[in-house]
């Protein structure tokens, strides 16, 4: 039917599927959701990208419906949170650990599901090999999950998401836990699924190279709050491009020293600088005489072309994965053990 | 709502199928139990007007339901474990249909495992012939629906299995002593008497006793009432706790 899908066509570019409105969650007085606010639009394939503990987790459940929020609100397809089983009839949701029925094989845990969503037997049928197809499950369907791999489970996951035509897919780190190859193999899932089925699909993640290859926009969270959010190529050119990465056992006097120079773009770890620039090759020369003029001795010098992760460095003002457990980190475990997130 | 708790009853079902064997090894106790404990006592044991061995058939038909089913309710702990319970829980499926799908699973896999003891107590010449089986039947299945819902209520308040042998020692050994499967309860000390009151399993035992016509301890139509409460309260403590526990 051709005027069903102008009228979609018109509807794609107008229709916002979740609207968020200063969102607020707190667990006792640790506030894990600051006051956010985002637009999504249809068929956007969007990345909350942050560090653990960041919030993303408990965002992606308040949208849900599983957590009431603190403050604000939030709409989900024209839905507000109340309407609690509209808004879950109208997603999947894809969690960050495995909820499939190990006992049961590929097809009940997809059986269960459909009956749960009340698709009809013929539907539940249709659907159920159509989904098994898309992840190229179909001929293991009537095996145990727990004979599995962990990509085949997560396809699985991925799949039975689907089976209900949902109109947002939610993937709560998706490839979490799997080797490079496997991981390569469900963002080409991912992908397939948001270009050829035209589906919305919100992921978390705090893989930077995920978020960078799949999304088409992103939002930095951390400590709660949206720091940044555009696309990732957008987001690499508010940075300078480049970035020099000067090792040294001076750090003090190597501050110091590019502080006397009025170079104040500069990020300080343990044993080096990461210094901001527009033309690093260049600027190596001087920097080097500089520095041993100062008796500043320089270990390494290494040049990187900027990456999400210095765009997330220079957002946050610090790595993604840092070694020690943020007390957020601590909290959230705590939160988790108890069941409660 | 029918259909979400026929679609979780359903996967209970399919799980109980598939580890059918599992079966075995639980029928196998309370077998060795009857035979044993049953031959045993009957030597030194009188119970006027009836022989020890029929008198604690039924006693061991409750048994196995009381096992079985606080550990169909329990294994809602796994179910969080495992992840799966999260797939129903953010699916369009009330609260209380989950819990209403839950207990009428673990209570037909009860059921199956009394009516396997009743059989062989039967095979063994312990049932009498002027049982009426629907009636018993009847009993079994609330006996099983109240201690699927304990066993529910105690998994609301667990997040692992490890604390689940003190609950096995402090609970559910003392629900089965009260009880009156071993031996007849009127002849207890009073305290023991009034604490047994309160077991579920009392009226559930007292019940199969009268309905496979055995003088039980109180009128059957009271066994029915009481254990129906039972029933009706736990469910409702259940469903409230577990939409309270969440993920």
């Amino acid at each position: 039917m051709p005027s069903n899908i102008t009228e979609k066509i018109t509807i794609d570019e107008n229709e916002n599927t979740i609207e968020i409105n200063k969102l607020v969650k707190k667990f006792k007085n640790f506030v894990a959701v600051d006051s956010v606010d985002l637009q999504i639009n249809k068929g956007e394939l969007f990345g909350l990208l942050g560090p653990n503990g960041a919030g993303k987790t408990t965002t992606l459940n308040i949208l849900a419906t599983l957590l009431p929020p603190t403050s604000g609100d939030a709409k989900i397809n024209g839905f507000n949170l109340k309407e609690q089983n509209k808004i879950r009839h109208s997603i999947g949701f894809v969690f960050q650990d495995s909820t499939l029925d190990d006992e049961l094989t590929a097809r009940e845990n997809l059986d269960i599901h459909g009956r749960l969503y009340h698709l009809p037997k013929n539907l539940r049928k249709q659907r159920i090999d159509e989904v098994l197809d898309l992840v190229e499950l179909k001929d293991k369907e009537n095996r145990q999950v727990k004979t599995f791999s962990g990509g085949m489970k997560r396809r699985l996951e991925i799949a039975r998401g689907m089976m209900h035509h949902p109109k947002i897919l939610f993937l709560d780190e998706p490839t979490l836990g799997l080797d490079p190859q496997t991981r390569r193999n469900v963002w080409n899932h991912i992908e397939r699924l948001n270009k050829e089925e035209n589906l919305t699909i919100i992921l978390t993640t705090h893989y930077l190279e995920e978020a960078d290859y799949l999304c088409n926009r992103i939002a930095i969270i951390d400590h709660g709050k949206i720091v940044a959010i555009d696309s990732p190529d957008n987001l690499k050119k508010t940075i300078r491009s480049d970035t020099l990465v000067l090792k040294t056992n001076q750090i003090k006097d190597l501050v110091e020293l590019l502080q006397a120079n009025e170079i104040s773009e500069f990020t300080v770890f343990e044993n080096s600088v990461n210094l901001a620039t527009d033309k690093g090759e260049r600027i190596i020369p001087d920097l080097l005489n500089l520095a041993s003029k100062n008796q500043v001795s320089i270990n390494s010098v290494e040049l990187k072309k900027s990456t999400l992760e210095d765009v997330f460095i220079h957002f946050t003002g610090h790595q993604i994965r840092e070694d020690q457990a943020s007390s957020a980190d601590v909290l959230r475990n705590a939160l988790k053990a108890t069941g409660r997130f | 709502m029918i259909f979400d708790i026929y679609a979780i009853w359903r996967r209970e079902i399919i799980k109980f199928t598939r580890t059918r064997s599992r079966i075995v090894s639980s029928v196998v106790m309370p077998v060795v139990w009857l035979i044993f404990i049953g031959v045993g006592f009957s030597s030194s044991v009188q119970i006027p007007g009836i022989e020890y061995m029929d008198f604690l058939a039924p006693g061991i038909v409750g048994m196995i339901i009381l096992f079985t089913s606080i550990f169909s309710g329990v294994s809602v702990i796994w179910d969080r474990q495992f992840g799966f319970l999260k797939e129903i829980l953010v699916a369009p499926v009330s609260r209380t249909s989950i819990v209403l799908g839950k207990t009428m699973g673990g209570a037909t896999i009860a059921v199956i495992h009394g009516t396997i003891m009743l059989a062989i107590s039967s095979a063994m010449g312990l049932i009498p012939v002027e049982s009426n089986l629907a009636i018993a039947f009847g009993f079994m299945g609330l006996t099983s629906v109240c201690f699927v819902s304990i066993g529910l209520i105690i998994a609301t308040q667990m997040r692992s299995m490890e604390g689940f042998q003190t609950i096995m020692s402090f609970l559910i050994m003392p629900i089965f002593f009260l009880s009156g499967a071993l031996f007849p309860i009127e002849n207890t000390p009073e305290w023991m008497q009034f604490a047994s009151y309160f077991d579920p399993l009392t009226y559930g035992i007292d019940g199969i006793r009268n309905s496979l016509g055995i003088q039980g301890n109180v009128p059957i139509f009271v066994d029915g009432l009481v254990l129906a409460g039972f029933c009706v309260g736990l469910i409702m403590v259940g469903g409230f706790l577990f939409k309270r526990s969440g993920i």
